[in-house]
């Protein structure tokens, strides 16, 4: 079976991390107009790698929220990942060590996640570590670009860029829900639960990171038994 | 806000994250041999990204009509295979252009 080296991973790590330039922008420099100084920004992107879970903490942050809020809040909108490192941990090949998994671990972002799982066979450890290279670090600089310079861009631009990170999902969804139609119907079965959660009167209190739980627990546990995917198809996608 | 909160504000979400991210990749080393589980885990992330992408994208650049714009051009190009980079630039693009469009 073929391995994926390091810079294989580093290539798909590129578009990533240039999306992820556009996004961190926007957080840092959100951070600054808030208050925050531009090296609080920058750590908390290069020590925390996630987007929702830092938009929700700086509101936090800056409105004295206690440590214990900040912690349960980023443990309901995070807790998506706990999903993700389970699936993840099922695709790893034998060169991954427990110590590469403590490692990696930090880097399991949605997107990362993604397209390692989009692989159509298992992934090893110099693949992983190239694929996140690029996110690390555009993730890191953009967030210090936008707390550094966010103010310069006329306010069309900004909000045009806050769109990026969708564009990306969206290109990261639809592949494989024409390749596979039960990825279709999984999704879209997410797409309209979660719109039930925004829309509907008392679904739309629930908490933006409970709704992302509740909808891929239902959606992909509803695949799952509708659709259970032999192994050869698993292999095939 | 002093210096000694703001780290604390950043080492807690720091931990918190990273503990999810890490106990069920440390925890899990061995294949699940359940199909059902195994199917489930092969649905999470196509589920996860739909939940997180709708609704949110309607109200993710600015007004709704430059963020529909932005949703409709991703959609075409990801359908027609555009690489990630290519559909999220050309989305901010859509969004910007029709924002442009006085009226709306």
């Amino acid at each position: 079976m073929q391995t994926l080296g390091f810079s294989c991973g580093f290539r798909d790590g590129i578009p990533i991390g240039l999306g992820y330039l556009s996004v961190s922008f926007t957080f840092g420099m959100m951070a600054v107009a808030q208050g925050l100084p531009v090296w609080a920004a920058t750590l908390t992107s290069m020590t925390n790698l996630t987007s929702a879970g830092q938009f929700a903490g700086l509101s936090l942050m800056v409105t004295g929220g206690g440590y214990i809020e900040m912690a349960l809040t980023q443990l309901v909108i995070n807790l998506r990942y706990a999903l993700m490192s389970l699936s993840l941990s099922q695709k790893l090949d034998k060169t991954v060590s427990l110590l590469d998994r403590f490692l990696f671990a930090f880097f399991n972002t949605d997107e990362i996640f993604a397209v390692a799982s989009g692989k159509p066979c298992e992934v090893g450890k110099r693949y992983l570590f190239g694929l996140a290279v690029a996110p690390f670090w555009g993730w890191s600089i953009g967030t210090l670009l936008g707390a550094v310079a966010g103010n310069i861009l006329p306010i069309p631009v900004r909000d045009a860029l806050g769109i990026a990170i969708y564009g990306m999902f969206i290109a990261i969804i639809i592949p494989a829900c024409k390749q596979y139609r039960p990825v279709l119907i999984v999704t879209l079965c997410a797409c309209i639960l979660s719109c039930l959660f925004a829309f509907l009167p008392v679904l739309n209190r629930v908490s933006s990171g409970f709704t992302i739980i509740i909808c891929a627990l239902v959606s992909a546990g509803l695949g799952a038994l509708l659709f259970p995917v032999q192994e050869q198809e698993r292999q095939a996608q | 806000m002093d210096t000694k909160t703001m780290l604390s504000y950043i080492a807690v979400m720091a931990i918190v994250t990273y503990l999810i991210r890490m106990l069920p990749l440390t925890l899990f080393t061995r294949k699940i041999e359940s199909r059902f589980v195994r199917s489930f885990l092969f649905y999470v992330p196509y589920a996860v990204l739909g939940a997180m992408t709708f609704p949110a994208i309607f109200s993710s650049a600015g007004g709704l009509i430059p963020s529909l714009a932005g949703t409709v051009i991703a959609l075409i190009l990801a359908f027609r295979g555009k690489g990630l980079l290519t559909v999220a630039l050309c989305a901010c693009a859509a969004a910007f252009l029709a924002g442009l469009i006085p009226g709306l």
